[in-house]
């Protein structure tokens, strides 16, 4: 029907694509996630973005969501893949309620499930094209951890996934303490989102932070940020250096 | 050695579909091209297909990828209804096109639109795009011609519009796009589902607005020539 040039030639080191199923690129991606451990458990901020290439297809997509009763999960990358991980955890929390032993999946478990998923679909050739970031309070226990689609994972104090960890984690290194309240948390988001969203071809004015607490989960409604444009300077770039670009 | 992963840039898929709801149902739009290569191999095709009584689809991107998709979910949607007792619901149709869409996601090439109207929750639109995403959107566009719909869009929708309102907003947007989408051209056919049913619709491409540099049809210059400087009339 159309020119199926776009579609990867049977050439190289990957054999015959239709062999076998392997994600070799992602089409529907969600960019950045930015995330830091607080005084009373996790708060996470991702924007509504779902791009197709380079155009701004989807501007309402949920890139966070909750985890049975303890735990938060945001993801970068191809949006089918985060949905097909979002079943694989609903079936996961399903089982785990279905013991019905008091018992519930804390976020350091389901952080280790994603891992292994992660890194088996990897060594089979055929990765879950996504970067999560994995946050949650259990019994007291603040954890926050981060897996990539090779499956490399790790926890820290403060995690970003894609453009987030070249413009949000300096910010994050510089500025994170311990004991941060919701208000210091939440402007401290707010401050690496502004950033991205200034930096970040790919972001998009449109916004959730979510808190994860002992209490339990919350997701923010979508708000967009102020930016700021006033500046002399950019009303004349080239006043200082006449005759420059 | 060829290691070109082109991670940006989508392909075109030749078509313009457009699924769009409104305050009693949905309406689903599309033009009528089928090219291959540089030919139009059918210019009068019917982009809008059945899956049940109350739940079409519209389709993009390879036209034989689109239609294998389309018959199994049709029979796979006949037996559940069966099964059901009841109409099945848009929904549970878009997740079936999801399910091929994402295990054959490395296979496939094609976009579709899912919209209809259940019971439980009126008009429905679900956009499912290359890979195999499932979006619910209160409007949704695909196909190479959606490109140039983009802006459009984004000024003239509005919630809770009426059903005319809706389908002349779905003409004219599919008019634009094949105004401009060597992919998209020939007919716009709608196809409106609501409670009380399914209505089609059929806008030849000479009933269509024309655009800029566009120019009112003709049957031959004679008749230009004859209107600018008409002969005298005989009696």
């Amino acid at each position: 029907m159309n020119c199926m040039d776009s579609k990867q030639p049977e050439t190289g080191l990957l054999g015959p694509e239709s062999d076998s199923q392997r994600t070799l690129y992602p089409y529907v991606t969600g960019t950045s996630v930015v995330a830091l451990k607080y005084k009373d458990g996790i708060l996470m901020a991702a924007d509504m973005g779902g791009s197709y290439g380079s155009t701004l297809r989807y501007k309402s997509v949920e890139r966070m969501k909750p985890i049975g009763k303890h735990s938060l999960l945001g993801a970068s990358g191809e949006i089918s893949d985060f949905q097909e991980i979002l079943r694989y955890l609903d079936e996961l929390i399903l089982y785990d309620n279905m013991w019905d032993d008091g018992n519930s999946l804390g976020p350091k478990e389901v952080h280790n499930y994603l891992t292994r998923v992660m890194y088996n679909r990897r060594n089979k050739f055929n990765p879950l094209w996504n970067s999560l970031v994995l946050g949650g309070v259990k019994n007291g226990q603040t954890y926050l951890g981060m897996v990539s689609m090779i499956g490399v994972n790790f926890e820290d104090n403060h995690v970003a996934t894609g453009f987030g960890n070249h413009l949000a984690r300096p910010i994050l290194r510089q500025e994170w303490h311990e004991n941060l309240s919701f208000e210091e948390g939440v402007k401290l988001l707010e401050k690496c989102m502004r950033v991205l969203l200034y930096r970040d071809r790919s972001a998009v004015n449109k916004l959730q932070i979510a808190k994860i607490t002992e209490e339990g989960v919350t997701i923010s409604q979508p708000y967009s940020l102020k930016t700021h444009w006033e500046f002399s300077a950019f009303q004349n770039p080239t006043q200082g250096a006449v005759g420059s670009w | 050695m060829d290691l070109n992963m082109n991670l940006n840039a989508p392909h075109s898929m030749g078509t313009t579909i457009i699924g769009v709801t409104y305050n009693g149902g949905v309406i689903l739009g599309a033009d009528s091209r089928t090219s291959t290569g540089m030919y139009v191999a059918n210019r009068a095709s019917d982009k809008i297909t059945q899956l049940t009584d109350n739940v079409y689809v519209c389709r993009s991107g390879s036209a034989a990828d689109s239609q294998i998709v389309s018959d199994y979910v049709r029979y796979f949607l006949h037996q559940h209804t069966i099964q059901l007792g009841q109409p099945a619901t848009v929904k549970v149709a878009a997740n079936l096109i999801r399910l091929l869409s994402y295990n054959n996601k490395n296979m496939l090439e094609t976009g579709l639109i899912v919209g209809g109207w259940d019971k439980y929750e009126g008009g429905k639109i679900y956009g499912i795009p290359l890979g195999g995403t499932l979006i619910e959107q209160p409007f949704a566009i695909g196909g190479s011609g959606s490109s140039y719909l983009y802006g459009f869009f984004d000024q003239a929708w509005k919630e809770g519009m009426t059903k005319n309102e809706a389908e002349q907003l779905v003409v004219k947007a599919v008019s634009l796009a094949i105004a401009r989408d060597g992919a998209s051209g020939g007919v716009v056919r709608t196809v409106i589902i609501n409670s009380e049913g399914v209505t089609r619709n059929f806008y030849p491409g000479d009933k269509l607005p024309l655009w800029h540099e566009e120019l009112e049809p003709q049957n031959s210059l004679l008749d230009v020539l004859n209107t600018s400087s008409p002969e005298p009339m005989n009696i």
